[in-house]
């Protein structure tokens, strides 16, 4: 291996001292250990929440035990009021959708490893990358002080719809300070989600070590890379409107409020607004949240597949371009999210196009990564388990969008169960799923220490079925009409669906308290698992090529050199082996037939 | 010797005297209690009383199986009597008085999807206990004038929930309450200091426990506004007040 | 531990799809004109989608059994065409779906939108409020009186903020809790939010718009089937939200009549 002297912008000595090492660091194997950390506590509490909403749903007149004292003021007796459950949904969707499924897969475990599978030392700014962690955990703090106001947490949902959360507390409880506070936590989570995506695509482009082309890069690290660019954009937008919609509460102004409205009887001093205005500024920015939400996934998926499989995928650039499309298509299909919410009717249809156009690529996506298990030699760990489920997962959520890109069939799906259980198998399970399997496959790299296999294989099992228990259930309530946010079921069509309701209930108690075999297993392996080698997957990639934990300068001050594409596996006719990205060697010399 | 024992003698009558009349500000006994006691009546036609249609909640039209709720803008009994009428002193109270407060809260209750009392009196820092008597849940949203010093608050009470306990600081006549899951549900809370009363369905009320004096007696009804009157009460000799409102 | 993955996921593609095959879970019935497209559209869409779904899934399995477990020294096989084909398969069967239902899915989505109502249409307007439905029926004189925000008073029903006193055309107005409808008739819905945004949903009419505030919208369409019908609130009011409903009911046109005139008196 060559030596090549070091590219970064700037070098730096070892950290000293507990603070600089683990608290404030600026190496980003740590940041992004503490984004994980904090996706992790966010991910608890947003399952807990869910579990409160469940129970709500099937037993609504039974106190819970242990609530009445948590929660005195919402939940006198262990009642959720009805204001109760919207909060607790709002803060579960908040915390799952920003400081799960945009810290996890992204975040976390792409400042981990994007810098060493492109073979940098670091991050292009430390500093940046520091700051960005910890302004993430202050918009967490902000966000959960929502909790202790004095009228609760906000209760307009995730998509806070103006102008139920534009008025303030006289729309009713949950709309005062709880949701100026989600409001100004959000802005801060954009502010540092920015300071994020600029690290990664200045580091992608510039910090590559030698040999290393762009389409030389692991589809990990594509995936980030794609994602850190929908998230610059994406993000830019949803922090104005943050800002505006504060204005609107604490300022007096008007931007999402018109004249004219009457609320309790009390004509509010507004006008000149327009609530659909809230809906375009927060759906440009929400569609392509859902693809940062899942392109990560899908790259770490990939990765882990390929390395399950002993082969590449069919084609490296088919999935980089699809993955390319798949960000540049979010940006056209936002209005879809809006097709019965009164803007042109016309605009629904042109937004449903660019939407059905979308299925395209995630199908090549699909059917390349079936196609790859052809002729392959599967190897079972939890990680390809959970990877093989992401595919299984992507097809069940991804076919249900097929309804719902469709404007006349929203007409009778818009705002169900079916809508719910579309992105909870998309978002809440296969992205997860990704991140599942990033943790069993890169655990040991980032420990030192293997995590318990069998523990791993039955959190696969329960989580799997367990989930497909919860939420296929939820698209046949979306066909009957079921309508979503409903605190209560009380209507009488509703009435023959309870049954169903409970059994989703039984479900998600049990596959969530599957989930703390998962955490169990974590904590326990990071202190008592079996030590690990440097590559016990026998990986191609160049993480595999230093020592597991890591140095603090990931390549112990010489950087590498490629000399190919990092997943030299067996090709067609070979029964194949493995080369290191860093080796001279490659397994394939000719170039295939077709596609490459 | 003699001029020492009349200053002594008289010392203590003073004395006595003094205790006697600081001891009569603060304990009052029954026998010295007054009361005034009246009718409020309703010249003319009252306004008409609209059903109300409740049938967005199952459970609230079938506490009314037969018997249709109406509004109770303005309710008159056989008679011209006008019920809910709030009596209560508005000048004339010596602040000792005033500042009492009753130790029974004053109970609320949501029942049938309406407010049982339509317009209920509390006094100032006199605790209220509301219910939910229905199997429904009702949130009940005490409306004060903004700068009132009452600060307005909005509590969801589902069935088998907890009474909620409220405490009003400054006298309002009256704060609006209203229900907003069931936009029709609509009272009153009249706040007010010192005794008082509200009228009840032949319009007939009874305000106890008022010192001898002079006072100024106000009545107030929703629709009607307020309408004021001088009494005097005297020691075992109830005031009494009438009041007549007119129908427009 | 593979081959119990691959039978697992055949199972649960097919459990997933028996409810909709033996129709289980029973569609809302019809009482709309337009429904009809609507319906074939989604029962297009459930074939494509089902087709799609079971495929991928079973083949997921198949592949997930045949090729685990192999020997060390067993070769790499391609897929048959490699990319190329799977590239070429999504593009173009995809493609043509899309086409499928984007194009010709159209034409249900601009029968509701893209028509106006016709011009003896029923006018009734609707407005939504925290936490309930009211509507009013222009009466004899055929006219809406003026709204008017400050009068708006929930406990004296006046729930549009109506001023008889000084608006003739309000005389004659009568506001309900309920949408009485006769049947066969069309209806031009005249939405109007009186706070935040609501949604109008009645599952059997295959109708579904938000109420905007500030914003007026209107909706038109025909009950073909005389009942009791739920129009529920979809989207998120506030705490109430789940509880915002009122009662559809189609009449035939004597009783639908008679209906008006009752509640004309209690007004």
């Amino acid at each position: 291996m060559a030596e090549v002297p070091s590219q970064a912008v700037h070098v730096h000595a070892p950290p000293q001292g507990f603070i600089r090492k683990h608290v404030f660091s600026l190496d980003h194997k740590v940041i992004g250990k503490q984004y994980y950390a904090l996706a992790l506590a966010a991910v608890f509490t947003g399952m807990v929440l869910s579990w409160l909403m469940r129970i709500h749903l099937v037993w609504p007149n039974s106190p819970i035990p242990g609530l009445g004292w948590l929660a005195k003021a919402s939940a006198p007796n262990g009642i959720i009021t009805p204001e109760y459950y919207l909060s607790l949904m709002t803060m579960h969707g908040t915390l799952m959708v920003f400081f799960v499924l945009t810290n996890a897969p992204f975040a976390a475990f792409g400042n981990y490893f994007l810098p060493i599978q492109i073979g940098a030392e670091d991050m292009a700014f430390p500093r940046f990358n520091m700051m960005s962690f910890w302004t993430t955990f202050v918009a967490f703090c902000v966000l959960m002080s929502a909790f202790f106001v004095g009228d609760g947490p906000p209760l307009s949902g995730w998509t806070a719809y103006a102008p139920l959360s534009a008025m303030g507390g006289i729309t009713g409880p949950g709309e005062q300070t709880g949701q100026t506070l989600w409001a100004i936590s959000i802005a801060i989570f954009c502010i540092a989600s920015l300071l994020g995506s600029l690290n990664f695509i200045s580091t992608t482009l510039d910090l590559r070590t030698r040999g290393m082309t762009l389409m030389r890069m692991p589809l990990s690290t594509w995936a980030w890379f794609i994602t850190s660019c929908i998230a610059l954009l994406a993000f830019a937008v949803l922090l104005p409107a943050c800002l505006l919609l504060i204005l609107d509460r604490v300022a007096g102004t008007s931007f999402f409020i018109p004249a004219n409205l009457v609320v309790s009887d009390q004509l509010q001093p507004h006008s000149g607004g327009s609530p659909l205005l809230w809906q375009h500024l927060f759906w440009f920015f929400g569609h392509p949240e859902v693809y940062i939400a899942i392109l990560p996934a899908m790259g770490i998926v990939s990765h882990v597949l390929i390395t399950s499989m002993r082969r590449p995928m069919l084609s490296h650039k088919v999935i980089i371009y699809s993955l390319m499309s798949l960000g540049f298509l979010s940006y056209m299909v936002w209005g879809h999210h809006m097709f019965v919410s009164g803007m042109n009717p016309l605009s629904s249809l042109l937004f449903s196009f660019p939407t059905l156009v979308i299925t395209i690529p995630s199908t090549i996506l699909t059917l390349i990564w079936i196609g790859s298990l052809y002729g392959c030699k599967l190897h079972i760990t939890s990680a390809s388990l959970f990877a093989l489920g992401f595919v299984s997962l992507f097809v069940s959520g991804g076919v249900s969008g097929f309804f719902l890109a469709q404007p006349s069939i929203d007409i009778l799906l818009h705002a169900t169960y079916f809508v719910v259980g579309h992105f909870h198998l998309v978002m809440g399970v296969a992205a997860i799923f990704g991140v599942f399997a990033g943790t069993y496959f890169w655990f040991p790299k980032m420990t030192g220490r293997m995590m318990n296999e069998t523990l791993g294989k039955v959190h696969f099992w329960f989580t799997f079925v367990g989930a497909y228990c919860i939420f296929m259930p939820f698209h046949y309530l979306g066909f009957a009409g079921n309508v979503r946010r409903y605190s209560s079921f009380v209507d009488e069509y509703l009435q023959p669906l309870l049954p169903v309701h409970k059994f989703i209930t039984f479900a998600a108690l049990a596959t969530g308290a599957v989930q703390f075999i998962f955490l169990y297993n974590l904590i326990y392996s990071r202190f008592r698992g079996q030590p690990a080698t440097d590559n016990p997957w026998e990986a191609t990639s160049l993480e595999w090529t230093i020592p597991s934990p890591p140095p603090f300068d990931n390549f112990g001050g010489k950087l590498p050199v490629v000399y190919h594409d990092p997943y030299q596996y067996g090709v067609e006719g070979s029964s194949g082996d493995y080369v290191m990205q860093n080796s001279p060697e490659q397994i394939r010399t000719v170039p295939e037939k077709g596609i490459r | 010797m003699k001029s020492g024992y009349k200053f002594a003698v008289t010392l203590s009558m003073l004395s006595l005297l003094a205790l006697v009349m600081l001891h009569s500000g603060q304990t009052v006994s029954a026998a010295a209690e007054g009361k005034i006691t009246g009718t409020v009546k309703l010249e003319g036609t009252p306004p008409h009383q609209r059903p109300i249609d409740m049938s967005k909640d199952p459970v609230c039209v079938k506490a009314h199986e037969g018997n249709p709720a109406h509004t109770e803008t303005v309710v008159v009994g056989s008679g011209g009597g006008l019920a809910n009428v709030v009596i209560y002193l508005s000048e004339g109270l010596p602040p000792a008085v005033a500042s009492q407060v009753p130790s029974q809260p004053v109970t609320y209750d949501q029942k049938g999807c309406m407010y049982t009392p339509h317009v209920a009196a509390v006094d100032v820092d006199q605790h209220m206990k509301i219910t939910n008597s229905d199997p429904t849940t009702h949130n009940i949203h005490p409306l004060p004038q903004p700068g009132s010093g009452n600060i307005g608050w909005n509590k969801s009470q589902p069935p088998g929930a907890p009474p909620i306990d409220a405490v009003w600081k400054t006298q309002e006549v009256s704060i609006n309450v209203k229900c907003n899951i069931h936009p029709w549900m609509h009272g009153y809370m009249a706040v007010v200091k010192g005794p008082y009363a509200v009228s009840d369905d032949s319009g007939s009320f009874t305000v106890e426990n008022v010192p001898p004096g002079s006072y100024t007696v106000t009545a107030w009804q929703e629709t009607y506004g307020t309408q004021t009157q001088k009494v005097t009460v005297a020691a075992g000799k109830p005031g009494t007040a009438s009041f007549t409102f007119k129908a427009k | 531990m593979a081959k119990l993955l691959a039978v697992t996921l055949v199972l649960i593609a097919i459990a997933s799809a028996v409810p909709i095959i033996r129709h289980t879970w029973v569609p809302p019935q019809d009482i709309s004109t337009h429904g009809a497209l609507i319906d074939e559209q989604m029962a297009d869409t459930m074939v494509e989608a089902g087709v799609s779904f079971l495929a991928a899934q079973i083949l997921l399995g198949i592949f997930i059994w045949k090729f685990s477990g192999r020997k060390p020294t067993a070769t790499i096989g391609n897929f048959p065409g490699g990319a190329t084909t799977l590239v070429g398969a999504a593009v173009i069967l995809v493609g043509l779906e899309v086409l499928a239902l984007g194009v010709f899915g159209q034409k249900a989505w601009a029968n509701l939108y893209f028509t106006p109502a016709s011009p003896n249409s029923m006018p009734v307007q609707v407005q939504a409020g925290q936490f309930a439905f009211y509507f009013r029926y222009p009466g004899p004189d055929g006219k809406f009186g003026p709204i008017h925000p400050d009068l708006i008073n929930e406990g004296t029903q006046n729930f549009f903020g109506l001023d008889p006193d000084h608006d003739p055309d309000s005389k004659d107005d009568v506001v309900t809790a309920e949408l009485g409808v006769p049947e066969n008739r069309e209806i031009h819905l005249l939405m109007r939010a009186k706070d935040v945004n609501h949604s109008f949903f009645v599952r059997e009419l295959r109708i579904h718009q938000d109420f905007v505030p500030g914003l007026d919208l209107s909706l038109h369409f025909t009950a073909t089937k005389v009942g009791k019908y739920e129009i529920v609130c979809s989207q998120l009011c506030g705490l109430g939200h789940y509880n915002m409903k009122a009662y559809l009911e189609v009449m035939s046109q004597p009783d639908y009549e008679k209906w008006l005139k009752q509640k004309a008196t209690e007004q």
